[in-house]
């Protein structure tokens, strides 16, 4: 069992939980995830590991309560436990001195990024950082981000706090002000992803996503989270998840995240039966398990 | 024999073999419950008494793991149904298993005598009877463990060879654990093989008397990422390492439209039918597509099991897209029988060339070749060879490709000095198991490729073998 060492909600219906898994936390590096189930008939979860702490044996994630099992997941408390962790899973992300480096982080796309951000900088890399949300009560890690970055851009699509505006229109600016930019790092929606990488590729700037498409064993076993990569199939789970974005065809992996919107509104639907209330029209959104 | 009393024989061929009474093809597609009821008692006794106790038994040698049949056959005869199942696991830790799911008709009853003028001895359904007649009757006992040897060996995978190796060297008294990279034990007999051809339970309870025998299991570690090999003959203090990973990477043809959704890997279907328990969402978590037409690509066990499945989460039309005849099928005979029983709609010399999808990127057309057989190939199959202008169409919401499994490269790829061929198949002795790396042997499908659950069991039992001689020794 893997219980929790601490939960909290850090933005709305975005969780930040500390899991004691000593194997993960030790070999753990930037840019590689884990896989949690609650319970024997839970499904397999990916989630990216934000950080983790040897000493303490601690891994940390991030997740948004979006189908049956985040939000059963945000519902755990401390001292609560996971039947079962496996990790760290995946290629950590390629680090090297690649001069300026842009990191941008879209929503939930933030906690991933945080990782990969601070290896990238404390490889003596500078650090230019774009985080962004659709609103100001979804914006996470602002405060980590700015620390490890040499300037940062906030801005939200509605206004609400900081800059108004998309991702993309602050890329566009860093670029229009002549920065030589070495590595581009988009992680977020797919739609903001396959923006950013319209912005960079007639510039040529190197960049790279992150991708969270289904997966069930997330060992190469079974091929759930393929996606076409320069005109080849890739697993993400032991290929990934970091790939060159200006390779990567979102069209198809918007669809394949789509494959159980059925499923998943009919498991929701369940547990607010189940809980005797009812929340609405579930938000259902892609990316994790199923 | 096993008993020194003479016991009356019957005349040889005096009695037919007994068939193994199952759920009728109408009502089993409706369920998940295992197709055969298995022998009654009396049944038993009576196959068992066709045995004629050869002096010279052939079984013994088509058994890749030289269970002593005669002898079991016999206790069986004279009712001592538990001592037979003793006799039975002097040699293979998992009965239950092998008498459910091995291809007897290709080992151990191929050369029985009785099958040269009639039908040979059932013997794995003798194997099956008496290792479940064992389980329900409680009299599962742990064997003697030998002397503790201080020697530590980790098994990678919890698979039938895996598993193997953790018995047979918890046996001799070594400190066993077991690495499984998926949070159950059992390997493809948990994610591959389902529930009405091998119950979960049975699995889990072989699993259970390997660990009362004293074997450690670590589930969720997935060797070469949570820890390597090189750590765990380092910091992790074990004194040699067996590599049972499997054959985990699924095929693809590489055709357009594979990455509709609806196309299926047979691995992705049946861990998601198997061990996350599909069938029961939303009660499970985990879903599979509502098909009502499938089709299966491919002519092995594993199309036949993906089938099968189909058919039970509610397909009406399951298609078998083979592209040779049903000759050159590589499933047991067995399977292929079930299959049809319960309308599997086959669709031979047929090939598929490309998927095709709504605007939802659902597929909705599986587009095929009819093919003729050629001249005979590598394989010694006769080569199926393209008949021009015979494109069609089928109408179907699912597809499962079920053509093989390649090696999976996690431990590969992470264990320096590790050989493999060009196949990512790590290369290993035959008779017993010893890679290119000191103290690393390796056996089952990660050496010879996909192939069955005895052959993988008979390759732990050989390394077992060499890593207890290498144990005592140290010599490599």
């Amino acid at each position: 069992m893997f219980p929790i060492l601490e939960t909290k909600e850090i933005a709305k219906n975005v969780f930040l939980q500390k899991i004691r898994a000593p194997r993960v936390a030790k070999k753990r590096k930037a840019g590689q995830f884990l896989v949690l189930r609650r319970t024997d008939d839970g499904e397999r979860i990916p989630l990216t590991i934000v950080s983790s702490d040897a000493a303490e044996g601690s891994v940390t994630i991030i997740f948004q309560a979006v189908g049956k099992s985040t939000t059963e997941f945000a519902r755990m408390k401390q001292g609560d436990a996971y039947l079962d962790v496996v990790g760290p899973l995946g290629l950590a992300t390629h680090i090297e001195k690649f001069g300026t480096v842009v990191g941008i982080g879209g929503g939930i796309g933030a906690a991933p990024l945080l990782p990969i951000a601070t290896a990238i900088k404390e490889a003596g890399n500078r650090l230019l950082s774009i985080v962004g949300a659709r609103t100001k009560d979804l914006l996470i890690l602002e405060d980590e981000m700015r620390a490890v970055s040499d300037e940062i851009v906030v801005t939200t699509d509605d206004g609400s706090y900081a800059k108004k505006g998309f991702v993309t229109t602050a890329l566009q600016e860093f670029i229009d002000r002549g920065e030589k930019i070495g590595l581009c790092i988009a992680i977020g929606p797919v739609p903001m992803m396959r923006a950013v990488a319209e912005v960079t590729r007639p510039h040529g700037i190197r960049t790279m996503v992150s991708l969270n498409p289904i997966m069930v064993d997330a060992t190469g076993m079974c091929g759930a989270c393929r996606v076409t990569v320069g005109g080849t199939t890739k697993f993400v789970c032991v290929d990934g998840p970091e790939f060159d974005g200006h390779q990567v065809d979102f069209k198809e992996l918007v669809m394949r995240n789509r494959a159980y919107l059925r499923e998943e509104k009919t498991a929701m639907e369940r547990i607010e039966h189940r809980d005797g209330k009812c929340m609405g029209g579930a938000a259902v959104s892609a990316g994790g398990g199923k | 024999m096993a008993d020194a009393t003479p016991r009356p024989r019957p005349k040889p061929f005096s009695i037919p073999r007994q068939p193994m009474p199952e759920q009728s093809p109408q009502v089993r597609v409706g369920n998940f419950r295992e197709v055969p009821f298995g022998l009654t008692p009396d049944l038993a006794v009576l196959e068992a008494s066709r045995c004629i106790q050869c002096k010279n038994p052939q079984c013994v040698k088509g058994c890749p793991v030289s269970v002593q049949i005669p002898e079991f056959i016999d206790l069986v005869a004279r009712g001592k149904f538990v001592e037979a199942a003793r006799k039975i696991k002097e040699t293979n830790a998992l009965p239950a298993v092998c008498g459910r799911v091995c291809p007897q008709e290709e080992q151990c009853e191929m050369p029985c005598v009785l099958g040269k003028k009639g039908e040979p001895v059932a013997i794995g359904r003798l194997e099956r009877f008496v290792a479940d007649f064992e389980r329900v009757t409680g009299n599962v006992v742990i064997p003697g463990i030998g002397a503790p040897t201080g020697k530590r060996v980790a098994v990678v995978g919890a698979g039938p060879a895996g598993l193997t190796v953790a018995g047979d060297l918890v046996q001799l008294g070594h400190d066993v654990t077991i690495f499984e990279a998926l949070h159950k034990a059992g390997g493809v007999l948990m994610y591959g093989i389902p529930e009405f051809r091998l119950p979960k339970e049975i699995v889990q309870a072989e699993v259970e008397y390997i660990r009362k025998m004293g074997a450690k299991l670590e589930c969720n570690s997935v060797i070469g990422k949570s820890i390597t090999i090189d750590e765990l003959l380092g910091e992790e203090g074990f004194d040699a390492v067996f590599v049972g990973t499997g054959a985990g990477l699924p095929y693809f043809m590489n055709i357009p439209g594979e990455n509709l959704i609806g196309v299926y890997s047979a691995n992705e279907y049946l861990t998601r039918a198997n061990l996350m328990k599909a069938y029961r969402f939303p009660e499970s978590d985990t879903p599979l597509n509502k098909a009502t037409n499938v089709a299966v690509v491919g002519g092995g066990n594993v199309a036949m099991d993906a089938a099968r499945t189909a058919k039970r989460m509610g397909a009406e039309n399951v298609y078998l897209v083979y592209r040779r005849s049903k000759k050159e099928m590589p499933a047991r005979v067995e399977e292929i029988h079930h299959a049809e029983e319960e309308g599997i709609e086959f669709h031979l010399l047929t090939n598929p060339v490309a998927y095709h999808g709504d605007d939802e990127s659902r597929v909705n057309a599986v587009e095929c070749q009819k093919m003729e057989l050629g001249e005979p190939d590598a394989s010694g199959r006769r080569r199926p060879v393209v008949i021009k202008g015979s494109e069609f169409k089928l109408a179907v919401d699912t597809v499962i490709v079920s053509i093989g499994n390649g090696a999976n490269p996690l431990v590969p790829s992470t264990t320096p000095g590790l050989d493999t061929n060009k196949w990512g198949n790590i290369l290993a002795d035959q008779e017993t198991g010893k890679t290119s790396k000191k103290g690393v042997f390796a056996g089952g499908d990660i050496v010879i490729g996909a192939a069955t659950v005895i052959l993988a069991m008979g390759a732990g039992r050989k390394a077992a073998a060499a890593m207890h001689e290498y144990l005592k020794t140290g010599a490599w």
